[in-house]
């Protein structure tokens, strides 16, 4: 991997606009059970314009600036040897339906341990006025020759 | 009178203590859970759902996305907050891959407990321990609950 990727920082995506029904089918898939996350009277009674979209949603957004990543040229990631090593969410806000995100990604760090590298890819995840919702930080471990 | 929804009540903060159990859930995962995950996340590679695929780079089988069960062993700490907006930070490392077999799928466990309390933001650290075939699948899994 290319160790002058780190402090690179990429475009925003293009605006990303949440759906209920995307909320609801990925509420589904993550076996969510909490009313708020698909009863859009629930989400309003509880304070919320619309449905609430589950804790790890952002990785939806958060995989179109992988994509970019991993097209890089110069990256030199093969993505057949790609491992997810950890992955947070920090939230200023919960995402809800209706809301339009962009993220921009900055590669905060490129490590090597052996034959092993690792990538810390941060994306920040914001709405329509720009304001904060999440910070996605994902660490990809590329494995190297066996 | 028209019929409403109450807001959820959140957890009494002042009544936890750490090592506190909070919440604790089965989950019961099949070739069909990876394919809907797939489908609603949009994470397409395939040795998610084909064994050739998972063999040939050779894995023990079929694995669950690492990102489906991230987001559904958060599931069970949504419903004792109460509202999953009260979720402000969320972070995991895998461990280790959860082979989900074509006929018997995989049984994941989840338990939640207090692991610190931040008396100033009425914030909880909540622990999980994720597990596999009695094996922890998930490290460093912590929830941050606020309660304010």
């Amino acid at each position: 991997m290319n160790p002058e990727l780190q402090g690179r920082e990429f475009a925003p995506t293009a605006p990303y606009l949440v759906g209920r029904e995307k909320v609801r089918e990925f509420a589904r898939a993550v076996f969510a059970t909490n009313p708020i996350n698909v009863d859009v009277d629930a989400a309003r009674a509880a304070g919320h314009a619309d449905i609430v979209a589950p804790p790890t949603f952002a990785v939806v957004v958060q995989e179109h600036t992988l994509a970019q990543l991993l097209a890089e040229p110069d990256a030199g990631i093969d993505f057949t040897r790609v491992v997810h090593g950890d992955q947070r969410f920090t939230s200023t806000r919960p995402i809800v339906a209706g809301d339009e995100l962009t993220a921009t990604l900055t590669v905060s760090s490129v490590k090597t341990l052996g034959a092993h590298s690792m990538v810390t890819a941060e994306s920040v995840i914001t709405d329509a006025g720009g304001a904060h919702v999440v910070t996605a930080i994902s660490t990809l471990v590329v494995r190297g020759d066996d | 009178m028209p019929e409403t929804v109450a807001a959820p009540a959140a957890p009494d903060f002042d009544a936890l203590a750490v090592g506190d159990i909070v919440a604790e859930r089965e989950f019961h995962l099949t070739r069909d859970s990876l394919v809907r995950y797939a489908g609603a996340s949009g994470d397409f590679n395939p040795i998610h759902y084909r064994d050739d695929v998972a063999a040939s780079v050779g894995l023990p089988g079929v694995l669950a996305h690492g990102m489906l069960t991230m987001g559904l062993a958060v599931q069970p700490v949504v419903d004792w907050a109460g509202d999953p907006a009260r979720v402000a930070d969320y972070q995991v490392r895998f461990t280790r891959p959860v082979v989900v077999d074509p006929e018997t799928g995989a049984d994941v466990s989840v338990t939640a407990k207090v692991g610190q309390l931040d008396a100033e933001a009425r914030a909880v650290r909540v622990d999980l321990t994720v597990s596999f075939e009695g094996a922890t699948v998930l490290g460093k899994a912590q929830v941050r609950v606020v309660l304010a």
